[in-house]
């Protein structure tokens, strides 16, 4: 009778324990300042891998414009960033002094009454939540209260995608069109640039990605989310059963794009600029295939299928930069193909139960009586 | 029916139903009744509208026109999840039960309790759950087969699955389409006897092919043809009905 009573199952807490040794411990020592920036990188796609387990992995809900959130949230972090360091002072030599340059190099004489708000760090973190939360609302109740999912669904995410990016390099008076907003330096006048401020920035991150974690398996325990399993697999059945299908769609549709938009809000900090180049369409993709490759139903699997698509699109790009994006499509078909489960399916088949296996043998070699340990060894989900 | 013209209070009343799907009527100009407690069984030929009346009436297919009063309410105008909650429960004819969750949990779910996004997120798996679970899982015969996922259980023990997560939502209807289809003799035994136990206290409205067991627990028996009745009464009345031998029974 006991199904999952206690937070973490056993495995869950090897995998979480490893995660934190790993981010918290090993990295930070054996990484220069350097590598380590790369990896706070890496991480914040983390995020966006990790909302796409509940939405994708537990809802069924392919989204494949979750760079729009990214970007929400980044250039939400960014305006802020940017308000900062053009204060008069660093500005005098613009036509218009206290603007970001972009805007005085775009003929724009004043600051956008949207910019306005950004001055204050408090409405930035809000903004950062909320901005992506009630797009992802939008999107969502149009589209799941009209029954539009799948493949259509998905498509439509694109289109979003496509569309925020033609707005963004557009208008570049508002936005820095398709350079971005470049140039941050200073977080309430603390220089984010120096690399004691990118290690504090790295650890700062690993926290926020810990507390997401911990509310991704907080959802994933409650019955919101068995019955997002539940609609993965019997969309009629669970309407059936008296829950409006939508209203949960929509949910996890929205927790996907706040966990983006950190991520996005953390990119902007820890990267020091945001560009509609993570945004758009490709972008968007290359999130479904970090989570695809971990593992898009293992929470800790996104976070290890960001970091290690990224390593090898680092060294891979770094020796053959043309070859990386053929590279990233076969990796994709190959774990689609061959293991649909991804990273932690590979290890929840293969190297679990051999682990299980040897510890089981070594227990009874030590001639021990207790064989419960065996039935102890129950599978990984 | 009208003696008197007494208004009678009806469970389920289905007036001048007709649903076309571009141009052909699968249900035309239908009217029935269903009384509190009554076991009502549809039966007819392939392609006579019988699934067709049930999607209506749980909200899966909109009615193009005509309407269906439970207890009073409107449903062709409420939403598939407030149909349910007004107290209708439908299975379907293939089992459908969630195959990645365990037994345990597959009846979970069906509990009435915590059906809005928060009121899940905060549901408690309390004694009152794990009680009711329980027993709903002894009668569907499953009871030492909580912890297994769903995937591992056979056709038979699917589809009791699916009547035990009807059965823990308590519906006044309950509406069971072929629920002894595909399985072996001892399972169909063990599935009339349970249908037997649960259509107390409940209407039921079933479709069914399996004439032994339509003969068995039909109160009343409605044939459709081609989306209207043919006949309706008591399975004695409807098996000597000639235009019923014709269609139907005597091929």
């Amino acid at each position: 009778m006991i199904i999952n009573s206690r937070f973490f199952n056993r495995s869950e807490l090897i995998g979480f324990v490893a995660l934190a040794l790993v981010l918290f411990v090993i990295l930070p020592l054996s990484l220069d300042v350097f590598r380590l920036n790369l990896v706070a990188k890496y991480l914040t796609y983390a995020f966006v891998a990790l909302g796409l387990v509940l939405c994708w992995g537990y809802g069924g809900i392919l989204s494949l414009g979750q760079g729009v959130f990214f970007g929400l949230g980044g250039y939400c972090m960014a305006m802020f960033l940017k308000l900062e360091a053009s204060s008069v002072e660093n500005t005098k030599i613009q036509s218009t002094p206290g603007i970001p340059d972009f805007m005085d190099w775009n003929q724009i004489t004043s600051l956008p009454l949207f910019w306005q708000p950004f001055h204050s760090l408090t409405f930035t973190v809000l903004a950062i939540i909320l901005v992506p939360g009630l797009f992802a609302l939008i999107i969502g109740t149009a589209m799941f209260k009209r029954r539009v999912g799948g493949t259509y669904f998905a498509i439509i995410t694109q289109a979003v995608a496509a569309i925020l990016t033609i707005l963004i390099v557009g208008q570049q008076g508002y936005t820095g069109g398709i350079n971005g907003m470049t140039d941050l330096r200073t977080l309430k006048g603390w220089d984010i640039r120096p690399d004691h401020a990118k290690v504090i920035l790295y650890f700062f991150e690993v926290f926020l990605l810990f507390g997401c974690i911990l509310i991704a398996q907080f959802i994933r325990l409650t019955k919101l989310g068995r019955i997002l399993v539940a609609m993965r697999e019997q969309e009629d059945r669970v309407r059936f059963s008296g829950y409006s299908v939508a209203n949960f769609k929509i949910f996890a549709f929205c927790m996907a794009a706040i966990f983006a938009a950190i991520g996005g809000a953390m990119f902007a900090l820890n990267v020091g600029f945001m560009s509609p180049s993570f945004v758009g369409i490709v972008p968007s993709i290359e999130m479904v295939i970090y989570t695809a490759v971990g593992g898009r139903t293992s929470i800790f699997g996104a976070v290890w299928g960001a970091l290690l698509v990224n390593f090898a699109k680092t060294s891979l790009s770094e020796s053959f930069p043309q070859l990386w994006l053929f590279g990233l499509g076969a990796l994709f078909i190959a774990v689609v193909l061959a293991f649909p489960n991804g990273l932690s399916g590979i290890w929840a088949d293969y190297v679990q139960p051999r682990i299980d296996r040897l510890l089981a043998s070594r227990k009874s070699r030590s001639g021990a009586w207790a064989d419960n340990s065996v039935a102890d060894g129950a599978p990984a989900e | 029916m009208l003696i008197g013209h007494q208004p009678k209070p009806f469970l389920l009343a289905v007036e001048a139903l007709t649903v076309s799907f571009d141009g052909f009527k699968a249900v035309n100009n239908l009217s029935f009744y269903v009384e509190e407690n009554e076991i009502r069984v549809i039966i007819g030929p392939n392609g006579a509208g019988k699934t067709t009346v049930l999607d209506l009436i749980c909200g899966k297919t909109k009615a193009t026109s005509g309407s269906i009063q439970f207890r009073g309410k409107e449903l062709t105008k409420l939403k598939e999840n407030q149909i349910v909650q007004t107290g209708v429960g439908r299975k379907f004819q293939t089992p459908s039960v969630f195959e990645d969750l365990t037994v345990f949990e597959n009846l979970e779910i069906s509990y009435p309790r915590g059906r809005t996004v928060f009121g899940s997120l905060a549901f408690q798996r309390d004694d009152a759950v794990k009680q009711r679970v329980e027993e709903v899982a002894e009668m569907i015969f499953l009871k030492d087969r909580l912890d297994t996922y769903a995937d591992q259980l056979s056709h038979g023990q699917k589809q009791w699955l699916e009547i035990g997560m009807l059965l823990i939502q308590d519906p006044e209807l309950l509406m069971l389409d072929e629920p002894v289809a595909g399985m072996s003799v001892s399972e169909r035994a063990k599935t009339a006897e349970l249908l037997n136990r649960i259509i107390k206290d409940r209407s039921v409205l079933v479709i069914e092919h399996d004439m032994k067991f339509v003969e068995d627990i039909a109160h009343k028996v409605t044939v459709l043809h081609q989306g209207q009745i043919l006949s309706e009464g008591t399975m004695e009345k409807v098996k000597n009905d000639p235009k019923v031998i014709e269609v139907y029974l005597g091929h």
